[in-house]
């Protein structure tokens, strides 16, 4: 009971600092103020915000689990890969966002598109994907509170009520502390995560009797020895999933959050120490995932080894739904936790609690992009500002706050974790293949609005024809693949363990190089915008000839 | 800072290519030994090594090709702007 006590105090100064940014900040009132922080934000606040925000509970409990099932391979797969490109996407795309949205007083990324390209309904159908892609992690982060303040308290708190106290908090700061409110506290929540991270670390070290030796058991055995290499995940697999990170920038709260910068020197620094907070964060998790397979002294994960090792061996005998339980038994995403309270001192499993609660609350940013999103792209653009004034702005965004975290915990109660497990999967693909909206403003003249329609579409229809097939033939047991279409003895689409190939690649690959085509050939075949708005995006350049 | 001479966007170019291709190990997929420390496979210790050169290359990128010029001429336009009912609201057209 004390880790739960621990969390539900963590949550009081959560919400406090939310309610403090309310009163601090200047101009809280007014749009700018409550959904950029006045564009203010300094460099410090800004990184660790930023990192903190993209550091969900897929982050902290799923890279573990997945380490725990996979092996080193998690790292680069997921790590090494977001300290990449993300940095990256931030240098090149995220200062140019943040100029724009300086120099014409954008809000959200749809507006700019509505602006860059003159359209106004193909703005609204960005919205509704967009909005469609983040409503599952809104849905699956008041799940992730429930179920973790469930774990600490040792089923004291039940799940219905653990959902229900993260909801209400999260949705108090927000509500009051706007951005502001939001930045401040996911500064906070990245220094408590990385502060307890560490320490947890050193205890579990020190309790198993160090690391070499848990090492040299796993090599001894055939089971664990490739979990310790990359021998079972295919290269083709490896590469296509370093397209993944790509859809952070199109995530709506990281590129809303990208506007918040009070001058774009504050992007130096983020892109800097970005890949070395990655390093702090994912390094261990996927060691001490990895690290699991060798704590059989923990009856907990050592009822998943027997089940993952029952499942490998009688994976021919077994009928779905068994195979369907021994999965679940076998799945790691609570290892970081069963360690913690194995080998942790009772007050430092309570702090880290608080932590991971940290990492699982990282919707606080999405309902906020959300809210901003709704106010702006859809309340404010089709007359709401017009006919009830300014100072409404921000009334509907509090009141579309309040709205989402009430839907987002009713849906918690009723559907199954599983379903929207799968919809976060998807919509990671799905932001990735609407990079081409966001490369083509901000650096091709010639691309239209028909292109950017063209990218929803074929993003909305490849994501439905991929959970479609997903739906109709249920994973295989692991080891085996299922072919789907089959060309000359070719494989072209296969059904596998972890979700669905293209000859070999993950479904993004195919998903962005359709997209980026249509986007360039629907582009060509379309009329431009006008001189006045490319001037006024490209200065000093020539337009593009009509067709 | 200036922009960039075309040399020096080529190699950092170069230099943004080679660090996604060396993503790609290969070499050392199948092997888990030696254990760096005692207890890192390789593979894993290549990959945290790998964190370390990208944080290089992004000083590289910020400290040779900081897109400066973007901040002053959204400045410049947000203060233009900015009559004497204050700053621009950035309404798109309806």
């Amino acid at each position: 009971m004390i880790p739960a006590l621990v969390v539900i105090a963590y949550l009081g100064v959560v919400l406090y600092i939310g309610i403090f940014a309310f009163r601090r900040a200047p101009g809280g009132e007014q749009a700018e103020g409550y959904f950029l922080a006045n564009r203010s934000l300094g460099q410090y606040v800004f990184l660790l915000s930023l990192f903190g925000t993209n550091m969900t509970a897929f982050t902290i409990l799923g890279s573990a689990g997945h380490a725990f099932a996979n092996g080193v391979v998690t790292y680069g797969l997921m790590g090494s890969s977001s300290a990449f490109i993300i940095p990256l996407t931030l240098y090149l795309f995220g200062t140019r966002v943040w100029a724009l949205g300086k120099r014409h007083g954008f809000m959200t990324p749809v507006q700019m598109y509505r602006d860059r390209w003159e359209c106004g309904h193909i703005g609204t159908a960005i919205f509704a994907l967009q909005a469609a892609l983040l409503v599952p992690y809104i849905v699956i982060a008041v799940m992730g509170g429930g179920t973790t303040l469930s774990a600490v308290s040792g089923g004291a708190v039940p799940y219905w009520f653990g959902g229900a106290i993260v909801a209400a908090v999260v949705m108090g700061y927000v509500f009051f502390g706007g951005m502001r409110g939001t930045a401040w506290v996911n500064t906070f929540q990245t220094v408590l995560f990385l502060t307890f991270g560490a320490a947890a670390i050193i205890f579990i070290v020190v309790s198993i009797g160090g690391f070499p030796q848990a090492m040299e058991r796993l090599l001894g055995s055939p089971e664990s020895a490739p979990l310790l290499t990359r021998e079972r995940i295919p290269p083709r697999f490896f590469f296509s999933y370093m397209l993944i990170p790509l859809s952070s920038i199109m995530f709506p709260h990281i590129s809303i959050f990208c506007l918040t910068a009070r001058r774009m020197g504050q992007f130096r620094k983020t892109v800097i120490f970005y890949p070395l907070c990655i390093l702090a964060i994912w390094l261990p998790c996927t060691f001490l995932g990895l690290a699991a397979n060798a704590m059989s002294d923990v009856p907990a994960i050592e009822s998943k080894l027997e089940a993952r090792a029952e499942l490998a061996g009688g994976r021919d005998a077994l009928t779905a739904e068994e195979t369907a339980a021994l999965q679940r038994e076998a799945a790691g995403d609570d290892v970081i936790i069963l360690m913690l309270e194995h080998y942790a001192p009772l007050w430092l499993a309570g702090l880290l609690g608080a932590g991971i609660m940290a990492a699982v609350m990282a919707s606080d940013s999405q309902i906020l992009a959300l809210s901003t999103m709704f106010t702006k792209d859809v309340f404010t653009y089709y007359g709401g500002t017009a006919r009830f004034g300014p100072a409404v702005q921000v009334q509907t965004g509090r009141l579309f706050v309040v709205l989402i975290a009430l839907v987002a915990y009713v849906i918690a109660l009723n559907v199954s974790p599983g379903i929207f497990g799968l919809a976060v999967q998807y919509a990671f693909s799905g932001f990735t293949s609407m990079l081409p909206l966001l490369v083509a403003a901000l650096f091709w003249r010639g691309s239209t609005k028909w292109g950017a329609l063209a990218v929803v579409i074929w993003t909305a229809l490849t994501m439905a024809g991929v959970a479609l097939l997903q739906a109709a033939i249920p994973a295989p047991p692991p080891g085996v693949i299922i072919p789907v279409w089959t060309v000359g003895g070719a494989e072209i689409i296969t059904r596998t363990p972890g979700g669905t190939d293209v000859l070999g690649f993950m479904p993004v690959l195919p998903m962005l190089l359709g997209s980026s085509l249509l986007m360039v050939v629907v582009s060509w075949l379309t009329p431009k915008p006008a001189t006045t708005t490319l001037t006024r995006y490209f200065p000093g350049q020539t337009p593009p000839p009509q067709p | 800072m200036t922009r960039p001479s075309r040399v020096t966007s080529w190699l950092l170019g170069a230099a943004v290519a080679a660090v996604y291709l060396l993503h790609q190990d290969t070499w050392f997929w199948d092997s888990a030994r030696p254990l760096v420390f005692g207890f890192l496979p390789i593979g894993l210790f290549y990959h945290a090594v790998y964190s370390l050169a990208v944080a290089a290359l992004m000083w590289a990128l910020v400290r040779y090709a900081w897109p400066e010029h973007l901040e002053p001429e959204a400045r410049a336009e947000t203060r233009a702007a900015a009559g004497p009912d204050g700053p621009a609201t950035g309404e798109p057209r309806t």
